[in-house]
């Protein structure tokens, strides 16, 4: 099986072809915004951090935002800095040319003389760079080059039972075709952590896997915090989810059962295909927006509770195991796993089907997040602004 | 009858509820190919958990097989409502994992 995709100058293909506003920093994010509501077939994506930060914070922006620029389905991008930034323009440029070769221009507002020079250079780039994109026709590739990333979010007892092990079901097809799947969200690994360890296609990969848990605990305790008391959420308290334990034996399922090849650190690009683990937080956006800047073409993401996430880069495609929720919420969910607890349909049947509709929208099919341009971006902290 | 909860492992002494389930209604689900019951002792929502054993403080609450948290409470008869209201979250021991 094929998928219709373009290819970049780099290597990779990918399932939509837009051309990015990127701020190195909160500064020039607005001008962001700005430049790219003047442009049809830009996005831009925001950026709340990027300076008064420390090194281990900087990095995380850095390895975030270059890899949003390298993701596949970007075309090519403009750069909009302020000039006086910790995250700098140039070292900026200087990662994304390190991941990728595609086309990108750099404006730096107080090099303009303002905002409103700023925006005039960046448009005039975005507007040639547009027509660049659309001269990019789309060819078929196989399902080897797909790079799918799962995450869950506003889960309840139906996401163990139902959708996760459906989502599960896709990662493995996936992997057995050549292709990547990325599950992340280290805090709801705790308590299946020994399970998911099984997995790892190495013992050097079983520690990192063990090793990222600990860590996170260990993290929390030296600022005299614990994750229990903000995980589970009340939202997935109410929906019948009791410990941090429950969740993630629930949670696990979503990604599969092939061996775990490499556990990528925040936002970082795999060097291998396969499954895949991501150590991100289980603030699902703040987790979505990491494995997008891995370079993931596409989200699945299951839901209990039903929310709203989408990603502008990749389209998020919404599963939940909950058929009040799925009626609830048909709005924001485009998959209804439900029937697996029903006994209509076994998980693996529902799981076949949920991949023929990935290969959809792969080929172009929009996802209910998608058609709303939900654009919602969050990053991962270290520790507090300087 | 029909069957109205999930049991993922024999050895799980929760089940799952997959409707809201009223005190005094049983549930019914399938242990390695068997129908089993329990009656509800309370009203309980729907994808929430039962007591399928009775249950003293400290116990260990399986599900998926696997140790969830432990109860806080002095007792958990058969039929009770288990949530995060009388169970807990346990630590880790990684080291010995690693």
């Amino acid at each position: 099986m094929n998928f219709l995709g373009y290819k970049r100058p780099d290597g990779k293909v990918g399932i939509r072809n837009k051309v990015l506003i990127l701020p190195t920093c909160v500064c020039s994010s607005e001008t962001c915004r700005i430049v790219s509501e003047q442009v049809q077939g830009t996005i831009y994506t925001s950026n709340q951090a990027g300076c008064s930060e420390v090194e281990q914070n900087l990095k995380i922006c850095y390895d975030m935002y270059s890899g949003f620029a390298a993701n596949p389905n970007i075309y090519g991008t403009v750069l909009i800095g302020l000039g006086c930034e910790g995250c700098t323009p140039d070292k900026m440029a200087d990662e994304i040319r390190k991941k990728t070769t595609k086309p990108l221009e750099v404006v730096v507002i107080q090099e303009e003389g303002g905002t409103v020079n700023a925006i005039n250079k960046a448009v005039k780039y975005a507007r040639q760079m547009v027509q660049e994109a659309s001269l990019v026709k789309a060819e078929e590739f196989p399902l080897s080059e797909l790079f799918l990333g799962i995450e869950c979010g506003g889960s309840d007892a139906t996401s163990g039972l139902a959708a996760n092990p459906v989502v599960g079901k896709v990662s493995d097809m996936l992997v057995d075709e050549g292709g990547s799947a990325v599950m992340s969200e280290t805090t709801e690994f705790i308590g299946a952590e020994h399970i998911l360890a099984k997995r790892a296609a190495t013992p050097e990969i079983k520690k990192q896997i063990i090793g990222i848990c600990r860590d996170l605990e260990e993290h929390l305790a030296n600022v005299h915090a614990n994750l229990r008391t903000g995980q589970p959420t009340p939202g997935n308290k109410e929906g019948g989810i009791s410990t941090i334990e429950e969740k993630s034996l629930g949670c696990i399922y979503k990604g599969g059962t092939r061996p775990i090849v490499e556990v990528l650190e925040y936002a970082q690009i795999p060097t291998k295909k396969g499954a895949l683990i991501m150590d991100t937080p289980g603030f699902d956006v703040a987790s979505v927006t990491a494995m997008v800047a891995g370079g993931c073409q596409v989200i699945i993401f299951t839901t209990g509770r039903g929310t709203p996430t989408g990603n502008i880069i990749a389209p998020v495609i919404k599963v939940t195991g909950n058929s009040k929720t799925f009626k609830n919420m048909q709005d924001n969910i485009d998959f209804d796993a439900s029937v697996v607890l029903s006994g209509e349909k076994t998980i693996d049947e529902r799981g076949r089907e949920l991949f023929d509709e990935l290969v959809e929208v792969a080929n172009g099919k929009v996802t209910k997040a998608e058609a709303f341009g939900f654009n919602e971006c969050s990053m991962q902290r270290i520790c507090k602004f300087i | 009858m029909t069957v109205n909860a999930v049991m993922l492992r024999p050895i799980d002494n929760v089940v799952t509820v997959v409707g809201d389930v009223k005190a005094g209604d049983t549930v019914v689900f399938t242990k390695e190919g068997n129908q089993e019951s329990v009656v509800a002792g309370e009203d309980i929502p729907a994808y929430h958990k039962i007591a399928v054993k009775d249950l003293k403080k400290d116990d260990h609450i399986i599900k998926y097989g696997q140790v969830i948290g432990a109860l806080t409470t002095d007792e958990a008869k058969k039929g009770s409502w288990i949530s995060h209201k009388n169970i807990m979250s346990l630590p880790r021991n990684y080291e010995d994992e690693l």
